[in-house]
């Protein structure tokens, strides 16, 4: 019996984890695309044939060509530029919001599921409620009231995430509370802290990493919407979300104003999706 | 009969305790965050005593438990306050997008259930093997992509390029039903790709559980025909599942609707949400998003109730 319940070693488990997802096809395909859009955000700026920025008004709403490979939009912005540019900020907002969200989800429900009680229950009531509001719903009362910057869209987020990700590694620790390593601790006197952060965390990382890759999809998904809508990334960055925005009453007659920004967020979500598929699964065998 | 109805109260009081910390939580949202809500609204040029006396005519200046117990108890009685912007009362304008937004809504399920559900037991029924995989991973990518993505995709394809579909959801005032019809697809075509993945995934989920189950061998074991098999022993314990995540993503499809609303010109509650935001109009903002909780604890009740009286092993007086 406490042989069954010594947790293994983290050190194999993760060269286990490592091998599985690396001959995982849908790890691979998303994070190849998730490292493509990373590399435009580091590097973009100092490849783009032209400045994402620059006006040249003369060329507006050219259609592609071998000059604009993407075409123009209204102020003769080369389309191409701009995608490429484009992944900077939702890969600076929707990263840090997915950070915020996890550690204080993690030490929340690190809490909630050590202590139990009635701490756990009063928690357990307060993600019920907000969970019953859709994120982009929460997130739109919380930028109307605070103003919107990158940073409130970071916090906001991030918080909004802090419920979700509380439940999962609330369950997790469930599981592990009852343990002997957690049992020999507490006959060690060691303080709740130690006992939650120090023994209890390393067991349940995995959990935690999985959750979070699921919550950077969610994240680049909300932050786009709130780019469309108004409430997130501000003007003049070339955000794919805010481009789409202003060139969505063009669609009719000048398609490549939006077409490009569109499949650039489809492909980071679906690729931060694949990468997150391919985690859970090799976490999981 | 009494364990329905024990578990009906106990379902209620849940709700209503989840119910009473969100409007808590809105209330915080909508007139503690804001700061100085006469300032936010006449803006930061305005004269002090203009916004003190714009305060005073909004009752904001009252201590906060008041103000919160005045929207709170008018709330309940279908007085949710008076609009910042048009100063006539917020309840037409909730009611009125909210029948719209429902209709919206309806035609999403009505698209999206049969397909999804149709499809999760296809694949698992094709486990491991091309149509499962197409099925899946299509279902997955859809899933994933943002409403206003999709939806510009669509407006494009269908739209523009093939000409099928009207692209705004505003129709003449003389159409017919199918002529509203019509207009309401393409912009309920994001909403029921989002969810397609989910239901999909879970009711294949469920299938290829009962399928391995001792209960469906045992039944393939004393020759019962294949049909027979599949209909009532595999998909009423597969579907149970199921019944639940739809229950939960018709809450999220309101969500979903400020987009699509806003993308396609649709006067629903999410456009009405936000417009409200854009405009600052706190007693709107605040009534159209309690609403849209509201919604969703309701059709999470309905979701419960469903999977009760559905679940052989929790319902009482016996086995059919």
């Amino acid at each position: 019996m406490s042989v069954a319940a010594v947790a293994p070693p983290a050190v194999s488990r993760w060269r286990d984890v490592r091998r599985i997802a690396l001959r995982s096809p849908t790890f691979l395909s998303g994070a190849a695309i998730v490292l493509f859009w990373v590399g435009c955000a580091l590097f973009g700026a100092r490849l783009t044939p032209y400045d994402p920025l620059a006006d040249d008004v003369i060329n507006s709403l050219m259609p592609p060509s071998s000059e604009h490979w993407f075409g123009t939009d209204q102020l003769g912005r080369d389309v191409f530029s701009r995608v490429i540019a484009g992944a900077r900020d939702i890969l600076t907002v929707a990263p840090l919001a997915t950070g915020l969200g996890t550690a204080a989800g993690a030490s929340l429900g690190l809490a909630s599921g050590y202590f139990g009680g009635w701490f756990d229950a009063i928690v357990g009531r307060i993600i019920d409620a907000f969970l019953a509001l859709p994120l982009i719903v929460v997130s739109l009362l919380a930028l109307t009231a605070l103003g919107t910057s990158n940073a409130t869209v970071v916090a906001v987020i991030g918080l909004s995430f802090t419920p979700i990700i509380a439940r999962t590694v609330r369950a997790a620790v469930l599981g592990e509370r009852e343990l002997d390593y957690v049992v020999a601790c507490h006959l060690r006197m060691e303080s709740s802290a130690y006992i939650m952060f120090v023994e209890i965390l390393p067991n349940v990382v995995a959990p935690v990493l999985v959750e979070a890759t699921v919550r950077l999809g969610y994240a680049i998904f909300a932050v786009a919407t709130l780019s469309f809508l108004g409430f997130g990334i501000q003007p003049p960055s070339p955000d794919w979300g805010l481009s789409i925005a202003t060139n969505y009453s063009l669609v009719g007659d000048y398609y490549w104003t939006v077409l490009f920004d569109a499949l650039a967020i489809a492909s980071l979500v679906i690729g931060v999706n694949l990468l997150a598929d391919g985690l859970e699964h090799a976490v999981r065998d | 009969m009494s364990s329905i109805a024990a578990f009906l109260g106990q379902r209620l009081g849940w709700a209503v305790m989840t119910l009473l910390i969100l409007s808590v939580m809105v209330f915080f949202g909508a007139q503690v965050l804001p700061g100085n809500i006469g300032r936010a609204i006449l803006g930061p040029l305005a004269d002090v005593a203009a916004v003190t006396a714009l305060n005073h005519e909004l009752g904001v200046d009252r201590p906060l438990w008041v103000q919160y117990w005045d929207w709170i108890s008018h709330f309940v009685r279908g007085d949710m306050g008076r609009s910042f912007i048009y100063h006539t009362p917020v309840f037409p304008f909730v009611a009125a997008s909210l029948t719209k937004s429902l209709a919206l809504a309806l035609v999403v399920c009505v698209l999206v259930i049969p397909l999804s559900l149709a499809g999760g037991v296809y694949a698992a029924l094709k486990a491991h093997r091309a149509a499962d995989r197409i099925i899946t991973l299509t279902g997955l990518a859809m899933t994933v992509v943002p409403e206003f993505v999709s939806g510009i995709i669509l407006i494009l394809v269908f739209g523009v390029w093939l000409r099928w579909l009207p692209i705004s959801a505003k129709w003449a005032d003389d159409a017919g039903l199918l002529g509203r019809l019509d207009h309401l697809i393409l912009p309920a075509l994001p909403l029921v790709l989002i969810l397609f993945g989910y239901i999909a995934k879970m009711a294949r989920a469920g299938t290829l559980a009962a399928l391995e189950s001792d209960y469906t061998r045992t039944a393939v074991l004393k020759g019962l025909p294949q049909a027979t098999v599949i209909g009532r022993h595999v998909l009423r314990n597969a579907l149970l599942p199921t019944i639940s995540v739809i229950g939960t993503q018709v809450g999220y499809l309101i969500g979903g609707l400020i987009v699509v609303e806003t993308l396609f010109n649709y006067r629903g509650i999410g456009a009405l949400i936000f417009s409200a935001a854009k405009a600052k109009d706190f007693p709107m903002l605040q009534a159209g998003v309690l609403t849209v909780g509201l919604c969703y604890t309701v059709a999470a009740i309905f979701a419960d109730l469903l999977f009760y009286l559905l679940n052989p092993r929790l319902r009482s007086g016996g086995a059919r």
